[in-house]
């Protein structure tokens, strides 16, 4: 499908769905969104450019297979399971780390981040493996 | 048979060869060493595995398990140098010892758990090792059927019996074996007494190949001699027993526990010493006898007196010490001759006298006859069975006679006839073993006469304290070659008689019963096979009905379904009675509107006759969801819901743009079927709405997550502290299911696109 008029606007829209996909994974926590709403926003954006231009060129957008992504998301959410381990946890407790404390402001870095990565990876690249094969039949 | 393989020149296996004949030596020694200790108190050792489910690795070392341990390493070592010089030189040996040591180590652990479910993982090694031994002439279809056989007939056992494991693991609060044995009264009062003990008779029987789960024995036989020897006679085959030994003190003593085994034992101990006269092949001979004696040890742990369980565990030794020594001794003639049919040899004792001497102490202590150990064995089971009360003592006797005079014909016909007359024309010149295959037998012969001579030591050592573990309390133990003249030696005297009147005449009689088993319409194997066929027939015919690749058909039995089981729910357990009152003053004219939008949708989906539309129209009615999600302040659900219903759309009209152009095919048509399983769903799904909500909210969950997602997880949005914290478990699996079924649709259209698309892709 040719459009000049998806093509232009998709150049935007793509990047400002990338990016707020990341909002959405981060903010998540304490505010709507997480990894399950970001990847669902990530894979839209792909799925946008896929549409706008041809699964070849998401592909190489993309530089990866997306179902390395999935997997590779399963994998990081696992792991991020087995740091309890090494305090003598239970698996999947999660562990957090507060930098920069300033009076009541700090960046909180927890396992728990890490595992809302692994599920947005997780189902960004399951989406986008459906959504590729698909669309590459026609 | 061991003949035909291209050989690798291999000094007794190489490595592998003094690894497994180093292990289980070495081990030997050591449980020799602990001998006299355990003679005089068990032992208990343990460490947790997995101590939230009570799991231990410990070991319960007394008179049973060491008996048990010494006959696996001491067998075991006779075995695996006998192995090395009859398969060393075989290019897969170095696999068959890793199987050989595996099973080893599986059987070890067996009979020293201490641990039930400890006891079940080793158990189950034994299978698989059991099915990795019988298939390992894997190009051969006869061994793969015959190894599946044996892992699916003794697996289903086990898995049967892992459930009495459970069971009678929940009645006594623990699965440690030395606090159960002491608990035996409360068990055997516990009305799940009669559950717990077939289940594990399940195990038991279909393990040591009792009738009617006797046939994958024979068949077993497949395996190279070694692992016939050592696994499908002197150790594996024993488990079962070995289980029913272990469990005497807390399952056994009932009336149900004596006829059962008694019962199944002795049908099982007559029953395979008649077809072992039928057999003319010497390893399926010693097969079925190896059968006879699996019932007759059945027979007397059911029994259950102190003498009955003395005269079981003599048994237990004297089968060991003999069977392995012909198992060994027969392969020695395999290999020498190139035939193991009875009706073939003959006269081998001029060529080749040591295997003969080997097979004629083996065999005179299988037949009974004084001063070998199996005299004693069998003095003490005539009076172990005269011992018992009233109809007991006569069916154990019988029993006990009848087979010991087959066992004594059948001793004439293994080691007697092969070796005595003139030397008859073999398809190999025979020539006499060499000597690490020739060493096992003989020790293990010598045994069985020295044993005979010195029973004291036997009894000692060995039978007294293994007694003392099965029976449950401490009683002397005293086994003797020569006890008087009594009704136990007149029974011998006539067995010897009998038996030696049925060895003249064997062959008369065995060509009766292959007349009489041609005709007989009974043939457990066939059965077996019919078995198999009609499982696969029932997944085939079920497969067939509801999958049948038609998604209607799948959508019709899921729903139905549905429909059926939560309906029916309703209707019996009253909940239309709830009184549910419904008002409509609270609904506000927006949600009317989003209703509104939500019912146009769903019409238009029914009525539409483009596919198209269609799909578009559902996404309609999932953004109408959606917006009522925003409604009752879940944004984060109205979020994921929006996004699906996008998704989704994008999604069904890939997959319309792949499906045939059928346009007759979509034009609205009335189907009554459909629009009744359609109906049914909505008002079902409607109703349990209503009593879902007519129900008090129960807060508890709510407030608890209101009041610890902050502090405890550092997190104010609940929906995502629930999904990465509180329950991170759940989303692990479902983010795998996510990723697996993507993959799994991905391999499918990969599966069904034309070859061009490949080249498309590179």
């Amino acid at each position: 499908m040719q459009s000049l008029i998806l093509t232009t606007a998709t150049r935007l829209l793509v990047a400002l769905l990338l990016v707020f996909s990341i909002y959405a994974l981060l903010r998540g926590h304490n505010l709507p969104g997480g990894g399950f709403i970001g990847g669902l926003i990530g894979a839209t954006a792909f799925i946008l450019y896929t549409i706008a231009t041809s699964v070849r060129e998401a592909r190489t957008a993309l530089r990866v297979d997306p179902a390395n992504v999935a997997m590779l998301g399963v994998g990081v959410a696992g792991l991020s399971g087995l740091v309890a381990g090494f305090v003598g946890q239970p698996f999947f407790t999660g562990q957090w780390l507060f930098l920069f404390r300033n009076g009541d402001s700090y960046l909180p870095l927890s396992t728990v981040l890490v595992f809302d990565i692994g599920v947005y990876m997780a189902v960004f690249g399951g989406i986008l493996t459906l959504v590729f094969a698909l669309e590459q039949e026609i | 048979m061991a003949d035909d393989y291209p050989k690798v020149d291999r000094v007794m296996g190489g490595p592998s060869g003094w690894i497994s004949i180093g292990f289980p030596a070495v081990l030997f020694l050591y449980f020799l060493g602990l001998l006299p200790q355990i003679a005089q108190a068990p032992q208990v050792h343990g460490i947790d595995w997995v101590p939230s489910l009570g799991i231990r690795l410990s070991v319960l070392l007394d008179g049973l398990s060491m008996t048990f341990a010494l006959l696996i390493t001491g067998i075991g070592t006779a075995v695996t140098l006998y192995s090395a010089r009859y398969l060393g030189q075989h290019p897969d040996y170095p696999r068959f010892v890793c199987y050989l040591l595996m099973f080893m180590v599986g059987m070890l652990g067996l009979v020293l758990s201490d641990n039930l479910i400890a006891l079940f993982v080793f158990w189950e090694i034994t299978t698989i090792a059991s099915y990795l031994l019988i298939g390992f002439n894997a190009d051969s279809a006869k061994s793969r059927r015959s190894a599946l056989q044996a892992l699916l007939v003794t697996g289903t056992g086990g898995l049967a019996m892992l459930g009495g494991m459970i069971i009678l693991g929940t009645v006594a609060g623990t699965f440690e074996l030395s606090q159960i044995l002491t608990m035996g009264d409360m068990i055997r009062t516990h009305p799940w007494y009669m559950g717990i003990l077939l289940l594990f008779l399940a195990g038991a029987f279909t393990k040591s190949a009792q009738v009617p789960f006797h046939f994958w024995l024979p068949n077993a036989m497949a395996a190279p001699t070694p692992v016939s020897a050592y696994l499908h006679s002197a150790t594996m085959v024993k488990a079962g027993v070995f289980l029913m030994a272990r469990m005497n003190p807390s399952l056994g003593g009932t009336d149900a526990w004596f006829w059962i085994l008694t019962l199944f034992g002795g049908v099982t101990a007559v029953f395979a010493s008649v077809m072992a006269m039928r057999q003319t092949d010497i390893k399926q001979v010693l097969a079925y006898t190896t059968l006879m004696a699996l019932g007759t040890l059945t027979m007397f742990i059911g029994a259950g007196t102190h003498y009955a369980i003395m005269a079981g565990m003599t048994f237990l030794v004297v089968h060991s010490l003999y069977k392995a020594a012909l198992f060994l001794m027969i392969g020695i003639v395999d290999h020498a001759t190139g035939t193991r049919e009875a009706t073939v040899l003959g006269g081998l004792s001029k060529v080749m006298p040591l295997t003969g001497l080997a097979a004629a102490l083996a065999a005179l202590s299988m037949a009974g006859v004084p001063p070998m150990v199996g005299f004693i064995g069998k003095e003490f089971m005539y009076k172990a069975g005269l011992g018992l009360g009233g109809l007991g003592a006569f069916w154990v006797t019988v029993m006990a006679f009848a087979a010991s005079v087959m066992m004594f014909a059948v001793g004439g016909i293994v080691a007697l006839k092969p070796f005595r007359g003139n030397l008859r024309p073999t398809p190999h010149a025979p020539h006499e073993g060499p000597w690490p295959m020739l060493a096992g037998p003989l020790v293990l012969g010598a045994l069985s006469l020295m044993f005979g001579l010195l029973p004291g030591v036997l009894g000692h050592y060995l039978v007294g304290p293994a007694t003392h573990a099965v029976y449950g309390e401490v009683r002397t133990v005293h086994l003797y070659l020569w006890g008087g003249f009594n009704t136990a030696l007149l029974l011998s005297l006539l067995t010897f008689v009998a038996g030696w009147l049925i060895y003249r005449r064997h062959e008369a009689i065995r060509a009766r019963l292959a007349a009489f088993e041609a005709r007989s319409p009974i043939d457990f194997d066939a059965g077996w096979d019919r078995l198999l066929e009609g499982f696969k027939g029932f997944a085939a015919w079920q497969a067939a009905l509801i999958q049948n690749g038609s998604l209607q058909r799948y959508m019709a039995v899921t729903f139905t379904t549905f429909v059926a089981l939560v309906g029916a729910t309703y209707v019996l357990r009253g909940a239309f009675t709830a009184g549910v009152s419904l008002s409509t003053e609270s609904v506000h004219p927006i949600q009317w509107t989003v209703l509104a939008l939500i019912c146009a949708g769903s019409l238009l989906v029914v009525w539409t006759h483009s596919r198209m539309t269609a799909v578009a129209a559902m996404g309609v009615v999932g953004i109408g969801v959606a917006l009522i999600f925003i409604m009752f302040s879940a944004p984060d659900v109205a979020i994921t819901q929006l996004l699906v219903e996008v998704l989704v759309v994008v999604l069904v009209s890939l997959v319309m743009l792949r499906l045939p152009y059928l346009p007759r095919r979509s034009r609205a048509s009335w189907r009554p079927g459909h629009a009744l399983i359609a109906a049914g769903t909505g008002l079902v799904t409607t109703f349990l709405m209503i009593s879902v909500l007519a129900g008090d909210f129960d807060r508890r969950l709510t407030t608890y997550f209101e009041a610890t997602s902050y502090p405890e997880a550092h997190g104010r949005n609940i929906v995502n502290v629930i999904l990465v914290d509180f329950r991170t478990l759940d989303t692990f699996g479902e983010i795998a299911v996510v990723v697996m079924a993507a993959i799994a649709a991905f391999a499918l259209l990969r599966g069904a696109a034309p070859a061009k698309r490949d080249t498309e892709e590179m």
